[in-house]
């Protein structure tokens, strides 16, 4: 589990960006940390701290999202087999990524939502024509069911090939 | 009428001896030392007690906290968490290189490079560079003052004790002495500067001007009870220059001012500031602008060329951040400065946060309260370092010769070098850095326009 040392860190950082020092924070207070405002999927991952419809996240919520984060090693420490799988664990990353992409969270990515996703990334330097074939070649490769969408089974699939999904999708405490 | 009691008056007389000694000893021990630009050593001494005290009472932090067996809060400066410095690109091919193994060099859209955006994103979420520059520096040993504790569960009854006896000092000894000094200050810089005004130009007026203002900034200095230490003054600022320093605080000026004679530049303000501005002009040419014309660059910088080029002025003090910063870093210097074609003098500052921390946070505290808390901080202590000149070489820009200046500064204060904007602290970040990362990830995915032309 986190450490105690981990969470007052994370909880001085909470409060530093809590500007209306009301305890919550909203989209607007993620927004104004530079860096995440000019990553072209800053807005997708600030919603995912938003649970359905709400508009502001406490530090519970805050540290349960990060908590997606750790590495898989800490897992080592606490073996506990019976209780329900930790955050961490390298399919609620997964999930994370997925979360992503689907934008109407129906647990699938239709050429829509990727099309959507994919002019975030790139802005304005291509085409739609250009766009559309790219989602389409990639739905192409990673649908195997014919529904001309990628669940999560597929995407785990896609993604596995190429990627060591622990590592990439960890972050490191320094101390 | 009502009745005086005996005890009143000897009350009284009391009130009246101290305050006679307290005027004396400050005239003898700050006052005249600062008209002379000399020091007893006074100020040295007290920042060795200081350091003496502040480490013992470091050490019994840790011994309560050991005896409690809690881990100590300590503050790291350099980040919370481990950060990869790799460009977009390299961090994308990383990914999908990761899996398989195969080098992939043609460029084309996966579904894992999300994770390169996912992953940045939460990392700046968690620790960014910028935000923290706008808010007071962590300390690693306590300094007595409740401001910067961040372990009060661990006190023992003799720390409360120092403690308390530290605020005594602070609150009632030091402040209203300081408050004094910084009254004398302020009015002698006032009426001073006012009646060297009345006489006529030249160098009687010059050198009488140079040595009030000097004067008045040393008796400011000691207000705050600064402890400065100058290195490489055979760099000073020469007439025709201008002079570029980092800024955190309006302490900056006063620190430089007593040690050399600028013309300040600088927007006119209304009140006790705008007396003084107005008074400061009498003596000699410094450079206020109207609010209105603050916005027309084209007008300011005509206005400080004008200056620069008449190598009878005094060098320019510019602060080309535009804001105060915190003093870990140095943040994007404004070109404006850097264009109109004069010697560049560079000074770094660095304060030492220990004895009191001079960054003002101009969100959280107005100038006032800013005051307050310097005057009842222990000291302000700091070194300067004034860096050989520079100017702009024919193949660089205003920019890039800016950058190489801030650079030059970065690495004398041991500050860290960034490239952002200080106007963050209050506006939201231009769209174009979003459509870089935009145009780079873009590239990455179908090439340049010759590639597709190819295929």
């Amino acid at each position: 589990s986190v450490s105690h040392s981990q969470i007052t860190r994370l909880y001085s950082r909470f409060t530093s960006l809590d500007k209306g020092e009301n305890g919550t924070l909203s989209r607007e207070d993620f927004q104004r940390i530079p860096e995440l405002a000019i990553n072209p999927l800053g807005d997708r991952i600030i919603n995912a701290f938003f649970p359905e419809g709400e508009d502001q996240v406490n530090f519970r919520g805050f540290m349960r999202t990060l908590a997606h984060f750790r590495p898989i090693e800490d897992n080592e420490k606490s073996k506990d087999q019976n209780g329900p799988e930790p955050l961490n664990s390298r399919s609620n990353k997964l999930h994370f990524a997925f979360r992503l992409y689907d934008l109407d969270k129906d647990d699938k990515i239709s050429r829509d939502e990727l099309l959507q996703v994919l002019r975030m990334m790139v802005g304005v330097n291509i085409s739609d024509e250009q766009l559309g074939s790219i989602a389409d070649r990639t739905i192409q490769e990673a649908d195997q069911d014919g529904d001309s969408a990628i669940s999560f089974a597929e995407f785990v699939k896609v993604v596995l090939e190429k990627v060591d999904v622990e590592q990439k999708m960890s972050i490191r405490f320094l101390h | 009428m009502f009745l005086l009691l005996p005890f009143d008056s000897l009350v009284v007389n009391l009130l009246g001896i101290s305050i006679t000694v307290l005027f004396t000893l400050l005239l003898v021990f700050i006052i005249v030392p600062a008209i002379f630009g000399v020091s007893f050593g006074i100020r040295k001494v007290y920042m060795k007690t200081l350091l003496k005290i502040f480490q013992w009472a470091t050490l019994r932090i840790e011994r309560g906290a050991k005896e409690k067996n809690h881990p100590l809060y300590k503050p790291y400066v350099n980040g919370i968490i481990a950060k990869e410095p790799m460009s977009l690109e390299e961090e994308i091919k990383e990914i999908r290189r990761s899996g398989s193994g195969k080098a992939l060099d043609t460029p084309e859209f996966e579904l894992s490079d999300i994770f390169y955006f996912c992953r940045k994103g939460i990392e700046t979420i968690m620790d960014d560079e910028v935000t923290k520059r706008f808010s007071a520096e962590e300390l690693e040993s306590w300094n007595l003052l409740s401001r910067t504790n961040y372990n009060f569960h661990y006190i023992s009854l003799r720390l409360t004790v120092l403690w308390g006896l530290g605020m005594l000092i602070r609150y009632c000894f030091l402040l209203p002495l300081r408050i004094a000094l910084a009254f004398t200050g302020i009015s002698l810089l006032v009426t001073g500067t006012t009646v060297v005004g009345y006489l006529p130009n030249g160098r009687c007026k010059e050198f009488l001007s140079k040595h009030v203002h000097l004067m008045c900034y040393r008796i400011c200095v000691r207000a705050l009870t600064a402890i400065i230490t100058y290195h490489d003054r055979e760099n000073r600022p020469r007439n025709g220059g201008i002079c570029v320093a980092n800024h955190t605080s309006p302490i900056d000026v006063i620190i430089l001012a007593s040690d050399g004679y600028y013309a300040m530049v600088g927007q006119v303000h209304g009140g006790l500031m705008g007396v003084i501005q107005r008074a400061m002009v009498k003596a000699c040419p410094h450079v206020w602008f109207e609010r209105s014309e603050v916005k027309d660059r084209h007008l300011v910088a005509k206005r400080l060329t004008e200056h620069v080029q008449d190598k009878s002025k005094l060098p320019i003090l510019i602060f080309p951040e535009g804001t105060c910063i915190n003093n870990t870093s140095v943040m994007m210097f404004k070109k404006g400065s850097f264009e109109i074609g004069a010697t560049v003098y560079p000074v770094a500052i660095k304060y030492d946060p220990q004895f009191g921390d001079a960054f003002w946070n101009s969100s959280k505290y107005g100038m006032v309260t800013y005051l307050l808390r310097m005057m009842t901080s222990w000291a302000i202590v700091c070194s300067v370092w004034y860096l050989p000149p520079m100017t702009r070489q024919p193949e660089e820009d205003a920019v890039q010769f800016a950058n190489r200046v801030k650079s030059a500064i970065a690495r004398q204060g041991g500050l860290v070098d960034l490239l952002w904007d200080g106007g963050l602290k209050r506006e939201k970040v231009k769209d174009t850095f979003k459509e870089e990362q935009q145009k780079l990830y873009s590239k990455m995915i179908v090439g340049n326009h010759e590639d597709r032309s190819r295929s």
